[in-house]
């Protein structure tokens, strides 16, 4: 009974700083509809301006609790900055545009971290006057466990008393509710994107500083509480505090329990409460359909063309300068050297990703947040088939596309019930549950340690062999994904995303349709996967980590999402930047700093810039014709 | 007398307190315009998305050649033969005129999960046949984000046309419409009807345009159907003159919308 009551609030406790998190993400995305990325990276920064704090300050007994508020305080001014100077700027873009800016900031507060605070993970101070433990029903827990407890109902109160007892936060309410309809009434939206920016960010602050003396400051914190604080938010229901809480809590007691019955699996009991509430009430515990709103109206897509003659020429000839390459590698090593191979072959590997993700994010208009499930799980398919049944290449290799495929029909079928921003959480959360346990069953997928020995077959074993074949691949698996968006079931699902009343008025079931996209589009990431465990001879948890789907998403992105040939120049563009700058050291601040930088000059991606006239007459972006 | 396409007996709908729709029977029959008027807010639009699936009625049934359909989804609704078209239109802005009308004659045959054969291969000259129908065969090549909105309205047309329906739902069929364009569109609904022997119901605003084409009207007022008949006992109908330039047009009650 005791060791129940006690790990009752253990679980309780654990919450605190998930519900700080979750309820400023929440809040954030209410008002400005963005759903901000860096904001792991707010709650990383808390807990570490927190520790400094608490030097600066004095740990004593208000001086610790100064500290915190301080640290609560930076991060939110950290937040109100990355407003005014950043997302301001790109209101106006496309939404989706505004998630590479957040994902910029990212990887610029990662080395901002690394650089000010170094890479030893930093011990938490502990609070005066709650380092001991006290005794429940002859259990002991720690006393700060009880301070934590309480933490979270008492931000519930003032939040709540925020939001319906001061004029400006029923402002924020109203701006939730219909943007512009508040600023029809001549509300100053500016300084309510910002105030909403410092008090969100300011509650993940609260969230890092407030755990330290638990959990202490480390480089990882960002990623790993982002996709749990995703899972609160999905299954709290978007823009609810209440339900923010509520899940919290869920969570937060799930894995504490979940420890003692499941040791090794509590990431996926967090899986299956959220498939649970998610099969009953799809938007969330006390969340609302999204509303359609008046919405942003963005350009209408031009119709889709058979590529032209420029585009022709111009695809032949990289095909050309593709197949030419080794043969430049034989007779002149010295100005094609091995390295070039290996970074085409890479490359490559990563347009195919791309172009899978593209499929269902352009056309389908499903954007997912965590497409790595795919890539990796179509690499894991094949390597655990290499170390358990010693499969030779022939045979893994398609297992990878396979493997992902099931994967895709597995999660689709939960994720394609939903739309827009509740799908792109739940890709998400799905994909960190699928490497949670590629990460945590280490008897078979060897954990940390990944499988080794995943080599081609000896046809395919020298580097040009393997050149070839990945070229072969990936060319047939763009011409195929091209094929199927000019065949019926393409235009199907741009139907769907154009208008799902017209489509469903004539006689399109678009939900399932979509299923069938998302498994397709698994199926090709997963060849992408086979492709890449077989380059690298190994494969570990990183082929499916949140950094690999934000990376695929920035391709697409970048490359420019309205276009066929967007993911295979973004993911080109992306590979290339990645392998010069990862010889640097900060190589993190520096791809976040451009990624910032091609945000706010080109907010249409590198394809774009076609549509200014050089890459027009390249037929890389289509002609629009004027409105009438 | 032919059997109804379309027979709706006794349809309900409440949204919390509201009753939206309250026992509302009718019918229409192949070959006939039904009008359905009212002031804003009398439940038109919900009628019409509970006979489409957008919304299950609370109770009530909707019969569509005899076959109950009431609580079916929209695109299963659409395959037993009703097109509809949408007070403001909903057309694929991504895709040309003649590909809008090629994608309802690719999902007709049950051809949308094909994965190889380029769709613009697909059924073409079926669609340029029905856009032709609709005075629109010149623009095929245009994107349809393009197009005039009078336009946009006989696409729909089109599209709704795709499936060969025997009732067509048309919710405010000329609503954005410049007054020559509404004309021109009625005479070709007029047209389409006698052709195909199809069953009309829709809605509309402006009352030039139902009294000139409607064979016979009904009022909904309050969510509940005060009069029908031929348009010319509707308009002679003491109720309905009491509603139009009564106390709507008196205290200026307009503003309400209609129901989701």
């Amino acid at each position: 009974m005791g060791e129940f009551v006690v790990t009752l609030l253990t679980g309780l406790s654990s919450a605190a700083a998930l519900f700080l998190v979750a309820s400023g993400l929440s809040i954030i995305f209410g008002v400005t509809r963005i759903v901000n990325f860096a904001h792991g990276s707010f709650y990383m920064l808390g807990a570490y301006i927190g520790v400094s704090a608490v030097h600066a300050v004095g740990g004593g007994a208000i001086g610790f609790w100064i500290a915190i508020l301080i640290a609560a305080a930076a991060v939110g001014l950290i937040g109100v900055a990355m407003e005014v100077l950043l997302l301001r700027r790109i209101y106006r873009a496309p939404e989706l545009f505004q998630l590479i800016a957040t994902f910029g900031v990212i990887l610029v507060i990662q080395d901002i971290t690394l650089w000010i605070w170094g890479s030893e993970d930093l011990v938490g101070p502990r609070a005066p006057g709650f380092t001991g433990a006290v005794t429940i029903l002859g259990q002991r827990l720690p006393e700060y466990d009880l301070v934590l407890i309480a933490v979270s109902p008492l931000v519930l109160a003032g939040l709540w008393l925020l939001f319906n007892r001061t004029r400006w936060g029923t402002l924020v309410r109203a701006a939730t509710l219909d943007r512009q309809m508040v600023s029809a009434l001549g509300v100053n939206q500016r300084w309510l994107f910002t105030g909403v920016l410092f008090l969100g960010s300011a509650l993940a602050g609260l969230g890092g500083a407030i755990q330290l003396p638990k959990g202490g400051a480390d480089l990882l914190m960002d990623f790993n509480i982002i996709a749990a604080a995703f899972v609160v938010v999905v299954v709290g229901g978007m823009g609810s505090i209440g339900g923010a809480f509520l899940a919290a809590m869920l969570i937060g007691l799930l894995q504490t329990f979940g420890i003692q019955i499941f040791p090794n699996s509590t990431l996926i009991l967090m899986f299956l409460v959220m498939a649970v509430v998610l099969i009953f009430r799809p938007w969330g515990l006390l969340g609302q359909p999204e509303i359609p709103g008046h919405g942003v109206v963005e350009a209408p897509e031009a119709p889709l063309r058979p590529a032209d003659r420029g585009l022709r020429i111009v695809g032949a000839a990289v095909l050309a300068v593709l197949l030419l390459l080794p043969v430049a590698h034989l007779i002149v090593p010295s100005l094609v050297g091995d390295f070039s191979l290996v970074l085409v072959i890479e490359i490559m590997i990563f347009v195919l990703f791309a172009a899978a993700l593209h499929f269902i994010m352009g056309p389908g208009g499903m954007v997912s947040f965590g497409h790595a499930a795919f890539f990796g799980g179509g690499a894991y398919a094949a390597a655990l088939l290499v170390k358990f049944a010693e499969a030779p290449m022939e045979i893994a290799f398609w297992a990878a596309p396979a493997g992902a495929a099931l994967l895709a029909i597995l999660f689709g079928w939960f994720c394609v019930r939903l739309t827009g921003v509740y799908f792109a959480m739940l890709t998400l959360a799905f994909a960190q549950i699928a490497w949670s346990i590629v990460f945590q069953w280490g008897e078979v997928t060897g954990g940390d340690d990944g499988i080794l020995g995943t080599w081609p077959s000896d046809w395919a074993s020298s580097r040009i062999a393997y050149y070839y074949m990945t070229v072969g691949f990936v060319v047939a698996g763009l011409l195929a994904l091209r094929r199927i968006l000019f065949a019926p079931f393409g235009y199907t699902l741009r139907a769907g995303r154009d208008s799902p009343l017209r489509a469903a008025a004539i006689g399109i079931d678009l939900k399932r349709h979509q299923w069938v996209a998302f498994t397709i589009s698994g199926a090709f990431a997963g060849l992408a996967g086979a492709l890449f465990v077989y380059s690298k001879g190994s494969v570990f948890p990183t082929a499916m980590e949140i950094a690999r789907s934000f990376d695929a998403l920035l391709m697409v992105l970048l490359g420019g999402v309205h276009s066929l040939t967007g993911p295979i120049v973004g993911a080109t563009a992306l590979t290339w930047l990645n392998d010069l700058f990862s010889e640097l050291s900060y190589w993190r601040f520096l791809l976040g700093a451009t990624i910032i930088g091609l945000v706010l000059l080109l907010p249409n991606g590198l394809v774009g810039l076609g549509e200014t006239g050089f890459g027009r007459r390249l037929g890389a972006a289509p002609d629009r014709e004027v409105p009438a | 007398m032919t059997p109804a396409v379309l027979e709706v007996v006794d349809l309900s709908k409440a949204f919390g307190g509201v009753r939206a729709v309250q026992n509302v029977s009718f019918s229409v029959r192949p070959g006939e315009l039904l009008a359905m008027i009212g002031p804003n807010g009398a439940g038109k639009t919900t009628c019409f998305n509970m006979l489409m699936g957008q919304i299950r009625p609370d109770a009530g049934a909707v019969r569509l050649k005899g076959r109950d359909i009431a609580g079916l989804p929209p695109h299963r609704i659409w395959r037993l033969g009703v097109g509809r078209t949408f007070q403001i239109t909903a057309t694929f802005s991504s895709m040309t005129v003649r590909e809008n009308v090629q994608m309802a004659l690719i999902s007709h045959r049950h051809a949308s999960r094909k994965l190889w054969r380029p769709a613009a291969e697909t059924d073409s000259g079926q669609a340029d046949a029905l856009l032709d129908r609709v005075g629109m065969a010149e623009q095929g090549d245009r994107a349809c984000s393009v197009l005039a909105y009078g336009d946009l309205k006989r696409v729909e047309l089109a599209i709704a046309l795709a499936n060969d329906p025997d009732l067509l739902l048309m919710d405010e069929p000329t609503a954005g419409m410049a007054p020559r364009e509404r004309i021109e569109l009625m005479r070709l609904a007029d047209e389409i009807v006698v052709e195909r022997n199809i069953g009309v119901l829709f809605t509309e605003h402006d009352m030039d345009v139902v009294f000139a084409h409607a064979h016979r009207i009904m009022v909904l007022n309050r969510g509940e159907l005060i009069a029908e008949g031929a348009p010319e006992a509707v308009r002679a109908n003491e109720q309905v003159r009491e509603i139009y330039l009564g106390s709507s047009v008196k205290t200026g009650e307009t503003g309400e919308a209609d129901a989701p």
